[in-house]
């Protein structure tokens, strides 16, 4: 779990220096702008099917990132917008996905559950739960096959956790050491199902004990907490070449989907109010300011910087044409 | 060429393609130690090793998943299916992961992966594991689906699976397994998917058949001679992509046909050669399409029943003769 901050000034104070807290801000507050973008555009009739929103996440794909070389891999699921961005992807090509544009990753075939960009060893929004947990363990295969020593984590929900393909894959990943970091996303509903409702064990980490997986849990509002973790997991599992798995408690502030806006039904008020306390954009922020580290003027410039660069992807996101008849036909079958 | 049987000849275009390629490995359940429930894959862990001939545990969706997984990264995957009816166990991967990927990526990830294993009707293993299981695949665009009906085919098509950049669902036989045919042993023999055959000349109808319908076909087609009946077989070896061009490029000439497939008819292979023939030579036929499936029944265990259940060669006889006898022309 976390550790507590000691009230203490400078860079030491939070263990990370002002350049590397610019950066978890600047991330965090660039996937909570684009997603409250995106929501936007939704209301507006731009952005259509299923919107997955990762406000009140945004610390684990950021902090799990930043313990990432660019050579590594990450794999998500439909909730999958904070970690595209997180691993480099441009934000203007995702909102044009995102709006079914033809400048988009996947040229708007993919749409917000199906974020795919190679050119930082994406692999892709995976829609069916659970099942991209074999494709990880798959990437890890081909990794270990050919003697390199990159290393996947895989991002996944509680909702993944009672599906077959959870336990195959860890199972697959023990029995075979192949450098996957399973990477659970515990925001404690599948949906609208409670995890006490839906897994007999609802600590999550403890089901990797059973593989004889190292396995722990973290503190996923907590993004120098996840930094620690997810990098002491990393550094394993690229040395030793055998599984992680974490899991990191963390809360979504949405609904489920914009279809679900309020996320109300299943949950109180109260407990949604009391989650927002934990936002990891605050806790970083006062932590820095607090700590020295950053000041009230670097935090406005990061906003604005964050901003630009967000109505920046819309701007670009409308500018582009829909794609044209005949993609409809392309890339069914890759071509000799 | 060489006389082999098709199990020996898949075992050749294996052992070749792994030379050819050290990407590709094979995976799945009892591939290496036992070296193949239907021995497929003998021989192979002693030439390539643990590294490239993976046994795997019972676990069809999380294996066939991290195929598609390695073959994302560029590896090249052969996974048997120990027998296709477990394949259902994976159908989510295959169709939803395998199938889609090039698609939903816009082309940045493909998936080179060969699915193969025995399929079909065997010999009294009741409902579970005596079915033909192509419809199941051969609808779901991203996805190519081979038949080879003989040795030659087995290696010829199955190279070209391994070579293909999509991936592949590649049904073998159970009952053909021990089959002997004439096998060309030059490495470089490949046979593009795609391509149907014509597998007997004929000038009053068309047959098209794969797999052990092929065979019995052929029986059929050879009792039809004696009665003057000169019957054209074609078999379509890819059924996605279909060879349509060859088809009605032989309907054209027989005006007849008749489509013989071991599966329930519904909605089958039948179905669906039985369209495209009426879409593209309507005017060039001289009687309706018939279809001889198997029938809309599990596939029983008892003896008898199970031979009620696969069309026999006089059914496919009668069939033939029915259509030919019809007054259209």
């Amino acid at each position: 779990m976390a550790k507590t901050i000691p009230e203490r000034k400078g860079p030491s104070a939070l263990g990370v220096d002002a350049e590397l807290a610019r950066r978890l801000l600047h991330d965090m507050l660039l996937i909570r702008r684009f997603e409250e973008k995106a929501a936007e555009a939704y209301a507006l009739g731009k952005v259509g099917g299923f919107l997955h929103l990762y406000i009140g996440e945004e610390a684990v794909a950021v902090g799990a990132t930043s313990v990432l070389r660019a050579d590594d891999y990450a794999i998500s699921a439909y909730r999958d917008h904070g970690h595209c961005l997180a691993k480099g992807a441009d934000p203007r090509r995702v909102m044009a996905e995102l709006f079914g544009r033809r400048d988009g990753l996947s040229k708007g075939k993919g749409g917000s559950m199906h974020l795919f960009d190679r050119s930082v060893n994406f692999l892709g929004g995976h829609a069916i739960v659970g099942a991209h947990l074999p494709l990880a363990a798959g990437a890890a295969f081909a990794i270990k096959y050919e003697a390199r020593d990159a290393v996947v984590v895989c991002y996944f929900g509680d909702g993944a956790v009672p599906q077959g393909e959870f336990h195959e894959s860890l199972n697959l990943a023990a029995l075979w050491k192949l450098p996957v970091i399973y990477l659970c996303e515990n925001n404690r509903y599948a949906m609208g199902t409670s995890t006490d409702r839906a897994l007999a064990q609802t600590e999550i980490w403890k089901f990797g004990q059973t593989y004889g997986i190292p396995s722990e849990k973290v503190d996923g509002m907590d993004v120098l907490a996840i930094r620690e973790v997810v990098g002491r997991a990393v550094a394993r599992t690229r040395r030793d070449k055998t599984p992680s798995l974490i899991e990191a408690d963390t809360y979504r502030f949405r609904g489920h989907s914009m279809r679900d806006p309020a996320g109300a039904v299943y949950r109180t008020k109260e407990e949604v109010e009391r989650e927002k306390q934990r936002d990891p954009i605050v806790m970083l922020r006062e932590r820095a300011l607090k700590a020295g580290i950053l000041t009230e003027a670097d935090v406005r410039a990061i906003e604005k910087d964050v901003n630009d660069r967000i109505d920046e992807a819309v701007a670009f996101a409308d500018a582009s044409p829909e794609p044209p008849d005949e993609e409809l036909f392309t890339d069914i079958y890759k071509e000799d | 060429m060489a006389v082999m049987t098709y199990r020996e000849a898949l075992n050749l275009a294996l052992r070749e393609e792994m030379r050819r390629d050290p990407r590709v490995f094979v995976m799945g359940e009892e591939v290496g130690l036992y070296e193949g429930a239907y021995k497929v894959t003998q021989g192979l862990l002693k030439e390539f090793g643990p590294a490239r001939v993976v046994d795997t545990p019972i676990a069809e969706s999380g294996f066939t998943g991290l195929g598609i997984g390695a073959a994302m990264l560029g590896l090249r995957p052969v996974v048997e299916m120990m027998t296709f009816n477990f394949a259902l166990l994976a159908l989510d991967q295959i169709v939803n992961s395998a199938a889609k990927m090039c698609y939903m990526s816009g082309g940045q990830y493909n998936v080179p992966l060969v699915i193969r294993g025995p399929g079909g009707p065997a010999a009294q293993l009741a409902a579970q594991h005596s079915q033909s299981m192509e419809t199941y695949f051969y609808h779901v665009p991203g996805l190519k689906v081979v038949r080879p009906t003989t040795p030659m085919d087995a290696k010829g098509l199955l190279k070209s699976a391994i070579r293909d950049d999509n991936p592949v669902i590649f049904i073998e036989a159970e009952t053909l397994y021990p089959v002997k045919g004439e096998v060309p042993e030059d490495p470089d023999f490949v046979i593009p998917l795609g391509q149907a055959i014509v597998r007997r000349e004929g000038t009053d109808v068309t047959v098209i058949a794969y797999m052990g319908m092929m065979y019995r076909s052929m029986e059929a087609a050879d009792e039809l001679a004696k009665e003057g009946i000169s019957v054209e077989l074609v078999d379509p070896r890819t059924l996605r992509p279909m060879d349509v061009d060859t088809i009605i490029g032989s309907v054209r000439k027989t005006h007849r046909v008749v489509v013989v497939e071991a599966g329930a008819g519904f909605a089958g292979m039948g179905s669906e050669i039985s369209a495209f023939v009426t879409e593209h030579a309507f005017d060039d036929l001289d009687a309706p399409v018939e279809r001889v499936t198997g029938a809309n029944a599990p596939m029983p265990y008892a003896r008898n029943l199970e031979k009620l259940k696969t069309p026999s060669k006089d059914k496919i006889a009668a069939a033939i003769r029915r259509v030919c006898n019809a007054n259209g022309s």
